[in-house]
């Protein structure tokens, strides 16, 4: 046999997924495609009011349908222990009182599932469920943010901020007050949510579902069954997008987990399009006001940021709509609030640069028309503006590059050569515009556990609870280890997204690499120690002699640096007569030392637009988004990040908005016809820089977060291009054609 | 989703027999719509008479007769192969255009061009069962009149209904002046004038166009013109591609030396049935072809007007568009 050794793979290293040809063979399976033995299929019925409840649920027809086993309401649904305990506000994530499903007859949004229809086939459920009749006692609804902004609440988990003088922007020699606006947003992944569950007994439930945080799916549904944790399991390797919309356990797994209690055979349960509009979460409208002021040579003396984002009744989600503002510029007096405007919805959840993105819009907006308004550069205006150090938490940065993103960015893009009047530049129908925005986003560390284990062939499997929803986490954890252990990566097996395995943080707020990446580079460190150890120590050893810093792990060898002497991890194993070697390790978070400083990613978005002259139909020509997430683990999948932001910014300034008609509080355009996202002609070339330096605090890797950071400001950096192509400024988004007529 | 008879069926004759015998039946072709309207519980056939093994997919020159030069397209052609058709790109490019701006590349191979003609608003009110819709549930009132209508009519609506057709096709075919042959149960052909064969909703939106009962279509025609090289099909729309238009334009320009002979203009996006635009077809006649006398035709056509509360954009849209339509056609608009 040749030597299958190729080259090693390194950290940085533009490595093709480790799960590509899975994915585009169709192998890879996702929640919905696990047809486990005698598995029976659960549609969930939804409500049509948004406020009321429940006088009656005629179910007889759908009982008497083909196929049908159960119909599951809050009549007969099994009881759920922790829905009996009463709101959680020490142990939740979300303030309030989750939505118990099943659990009364209360409707509290419209769209809310009501009831389970489980047949033998997905068909004669989802026929069984049609023929459910239920009649409601309706009250009167509110879904409007705008018009109940005066019924705003402060909420339980949120204070308002102040540095230095609030409302300092007043007294400011150039000052604007502006109000912004960002519409409902639906995640919309790809793969609607979707469960099945099976129960072993009364005591072992396993489910695989739909989740960025099997360890997290695993203690909710712990928490709400009554169960011990080694007698639930949640399974979820492929999650076709999620955006933070599978943060949390849902409806879907709730009503499958009942359905398999109730049935006895495993129930599958998919949400049809429609009902991810309103049950899985969303990101909430916005309404923001920007006070902004600065002396007269562009220096800024003020912000005060104000924001008003939806939620629901019954719970209160809030997200960092505001903070984007305390950190991203050097201001000395700078004031926020922020309030939540209760709807009769679901709860909105956590969505893509959380908060971050929405307020950025506002921010990057504003730093925009005060750059007209003083007649400087918009981008001379951020550098005069830098923070040199994290201006909210007196800290200094743990790295900080955003000057340089400006100047690579401003370089390949070639700022210099826009014409600063609006409408000054064209060409022929179209008028063209060019405009930039920042962003920050934190970059933290959380705890995280990791295994490693050699086995015989020298083969290496390494495991961690984490998911990987498309990121492409799974290749660069695998990456990480074959560095370490200086291995053909080939000889690496990654094992993730099961809550059986050790466990890691949920896949959001953009910290799975330094999270579940440090855990992989120290266990990996440590397996490779352990290694050296046992080639000095296995019988007649030719390294005997050798001390551990003498030794070198290459080509999954231990072995001197003179390449003298090179034994296999095979050999090694074998001498000692060892199955496997294992290693475990559990990785802290932040510690002392990260806590000395403040972590954040930071990125600079350029983008030119061309606006119709008569339709107003605005076109992206190209983006230049230069980005700064510290050391890159991986370039293609980092740029893909940066791809995938970049597109979802698109959809955001110039087309996504779920839109209710208010009198019936319920959505109307809930498909993928109507409600709109990108589609390939509306993405422009992207290119993407990284200034790819390591930050010496965050990780071992040097690596920062990448998911949420080029996404922060991106919508502002279209606003600003179509103001400088037209003299229109757009503050309440979407920017569609008929806003620029 | 209701249980459903499925008959497959191989001649005209049979097929339309299977809709005169159950009236509940529903002719099945390409399915993209019908299929979609019955998951959404919307459209709810008893039956579905499946005709896509019905020899009607041809699209050849007319050869004979008053419409020599002009071309007849089967009901049961695929609208990518129709609008990629060699006859069709050469002599008819605002059909091809208009087929291409539509929908995606996988419903248009999957779509016919007799499904084209027949399928329904996208309405948010009529796909949304929960929701009053006259045209879904005659008598239960229009959710659109006073909703969200930023997409709805602004000539031609009715108290009833403020739907519009969402085709692109059917736009050129309008301007074409196309003819619809139909088929009877009893054997009997019909040809209806294009702008016949949808209808204003009135006070039965319920009915989309004038084919009676069980009538079934199998082919188009459209004749011959002199401005293949002077057409352009415009789609102003929300995102680059799969939107359905805020306003669209069919417009083909015949001149004589400088002058127009006679403009053809249909828009789509703005009716309940493609809308001829004859105010001003007929103000061109005779005049130069000049941005300024397009203005002026565009200005005459959008006088009559209604806005709802969300649409009146579509007013001064319009008149942008149809200018730009014909100053692009005038350009020489090959597909």
């Amino acid at each position: 046999m040749e030597k299958a050794f190729i080259k090693k793979v390194q950290i940085g290293d533009a490595m093709d997924r480790v799960d590509a040809r899975l994915k585009v063979s169709g192998a890879a399976r996702y929640a919905a495609e696990y047809t486990l033995k005698s598995v029976v299929y659960g549609v969930l019925v939804t409500s049509t009011i948004a406020k009321g409840s429940i006088k009656e649920m005629d179910t007889r027809a759908a009982e008497k349908a083909p196929g049908v086993l159960a119909i599951i309401n809050h009549k007969n649904a099994p009881k759920v222990p922790g829905h009996q305990a009463g709101t959680d506000n020490e142990g939740s994530r979300v303030y309030g009182q989750e939505f118990r499903l099943f659990y009364d007859n209360k409707i509290y949004h419209n769209d809310q599932p009501i009831a389970l229809a489980i047949a033998s086939t997905p068909e004669q459920a989802e026929h069984a469920a049609s023929l459910i009749k239920v009649h409601y006692a309706q009250e009167k609804h509110q879904t409007n943010s705008k018009a109940n902004t005066s019924n705003a609440i402060t909420p339980a988990r949120g204070k308002d901020y102040s540095r230095g003088t609030a409302y300092a922007f007043k007294n400011a020699p150039v000052n604007l007050e502006l109000e912004y606006g960002t519409p409902i947003q639906v995640h919309n992944p790809m793969e609607p949510h979707a469960t099945t569950a099976v129960w072993e007994g009364a005591t072992k439930v396993t489910v695989y579902n739909k989740t960025q945080a099997t360890k997290l799916s695993q203690q909710e549904i712990m928490k709400a069954f009554d169960l011990k944790e080694e007698n639930v399991q949640a399974i979820s390797p492929f999650v076709g997008g999620a955006f933070g919309s599978s943060s949390r356990v849902w409806p879907q797994e709730m009503a499958a987990i009942m359905g398999a209690k109730v049935t006895g055979k495993p129930v599958k349960v998919a949400l049809k399009r429609d009902q991810v509009f309103n049950m899985v979460g969303y990101r909430p409208r916005s309404i923001q006001k920007i006070g902004i002021g600065a002396t007269a040579e562009g220096i800024l003396t003020g912000i005060t940021h104000e924001a008003f984002t939806s939620t629901s009744q019954y719970e209160q989600f809030t997200e960092r709509i505001v903070d984007p503002t305390k950190t991203l510029y050097n201001c000395p007096n700078l004031n926020t609030a922020y309030k939540l405007i209760p709807l009769d919805m679901s709860t909105p959840c956590w969505t893509r640069g959380p908060g971050e993105t929405s307020g950025s819009f506002a921010l990057e907006s504003a730093m925009d028309e005060l750059a007209y308004a003083l007649n400087i550069d918009p981008l001379a205006l951020r550098l005069k503006n830098y923070a040199p150090s994290d201006p909210e938490k007196n800290l200094p940065w743990s790295s900080n590059y955003l000057k340089e993103c400006y100047q690579m960015g401003a370089d390949r893009f070639g700022w210099n050569k826009r014409t600063p009047t609006p409408g000054s530049m064209r060409k022929d129908e179209w008028q063209v515009g060019m405009g930039m925005a920042a962003g920050i986003y934190k970059s933290e560390r959380d705890a995280a556990s990791a295994i490693a284990t050699v086995l015989a062939n020298g083969s290496v499997v390494v495991q961690s609870a984490v998911a990987d929803v498309g990121p492409g986490s799974a290749t660069i954890f695998t990456q990480i280890a074959a560095d370490v252990l200086a291995m053909d990566v080939k000889q690496v097996t990654f094992e993730w997204g099961n809550s059986k395995l050790p466990k890691a943080p949920g896949q959001f707020g953009s910290h799975t690499t330094a999270s579940v990446g440090s855990a992989i580079y120290e266990v990996c460190t440590l397996l490779k120690k352990k290694l050296q150890e046992l080639a000095i120590t296995m019988p007649n050893s030719e390294l005997a002699r050798a001390q551990q810093n003498d030794l070198v792990v290459e080509e999954g060898t231990v072995g001197l640096k003179n390449k003298q002497i090179q034994l296999s991890y095979a050999d090694i194993l074998k001498s000692h007569a060892l199955p496997q070697v294992q290693v475990s390790t559990e990785s802290k978070g932040g510690g002392p030392e990260q806590e000395k400083y403040s972590g954040k990613s930071f990125c600079a978005n350029f983008v030119e637009v061309r606006v119709h002259s008569l339709t107003g139909e605005v076109r992206v020509n190209r983006v230049v988004s230069a980005v700064d997430c510290g050391r890159v683990v991986n370039k293609k999948t980092a740029t893909s990040q940066v791809y995938g932001s970049i597109t979802w910014g698109i959809g955001i300034a110039l087309m996504e908005e779920a839109k209710l008609d208010h009198r019936y509080g319920r959505h109307l355009n809930n498909d993928l016809a109507e409600y709109h996202v990108p589609t390939c002609a509306d993405v422009p070339p992207i290119e993407v820089l990284f200034v790819d330096k390591p930050d010496p605090v965050i990780d071992p890797m040097g690596a920062k977060g990448i998911g949420e950071i080029p996404l922060v400001g991106f919508s502002a950096a279209i606003a600003n291009a179509v103001y400088h192509a037209t003299g229109k400024r757009i503050r309440e988004l979407p920017i569609t054609p008929d806003k620029l007529l | 989703m209701r249980p459903f008879i499925y008959t497959p069926t191989s001649t005209v004759s049979a097929a339309t027999q299977k809709l005169k015998a159950n009236p509940h039946a529903k002719y099945l072709a390409g399915g993209t719509n019908l299929l979609d309207l019955m998951k959404e519980d919307v459209e709810k056939p008893t039956e579905l008479v499946d005709i896509t093994r019905l020899v009607l997919t041809e699209v050849k020159a007319i050869t004979t007769g008053v419409n020599k030069g002009g071309i007849t397209i089967g009901a049961l052609g695929k609208n990518t192969d129709t609008a990629n058709h060699p006859l069709i790109r050469q002599n008819f490019p605002l059909l091809t255009q208009s087929i291409l701006a539509g929908a995606s590349a996988q419903i248009r191979n999957m779509a016919s061009n007799g499904g084209n003609l027949n399928q329904r608003t996208r309405c948010p009110y009529f796909y949304e069962t929960s929701m009053p819709c006259n045209k879904r549930e005659p008598g239960s009132g229009c959710g659109a009149l006073e909703g969200i209508n930023r997409m709805h009519a602004i000539f031609g609506w009715s108290q009833a209904c403020v739907a519009v057709h969402p085709s692109d096709m059917c736009v050129a075919l309008a301007a074409l002046d196309a003819v619809v042959k139909v088929q009877g149960a009893d054997g009997k052909e019909r040809s209806i004038p294009f702008t016949d064969y949808h209808r204003l909703p009135g006070d039965t939106p319920q009915k989309d166009n004038t084919l009676n009962p069980g009538e079934l279509i199998t082919s188009i025609e459209i004749p011959i013109n002199n401005f293949a090289n002077t057409s352009y099909y415009l789609k102003v729309r929300d995102r680059a591609s799969y939107a359905f238009a805020l306003i669209s334009v069919a417009a083909g320009v015949e001149l004589e030396g400088t002058r127009i002979k006679q403009a053809k203009i249909a828009l789509g996006g703005v009716a309940h049935k493609p809308w001829r635009a004859l105010e001003a077809e007929k103000f061109l006649i005779g005049k130069e072809a000049t941005e300024a006398n397009f203005k002026q035709a565009a200005e005459l056509e959008m006088k009559s007007a209604k806005p709802l509360e969300h649409n009146e954009f579509k007013i001064e849209l319009g008149k942008r568009a149809i200018t730009r339509a014909l100053m692009q056609a005038m350009t020489g608009g090959k597909a």
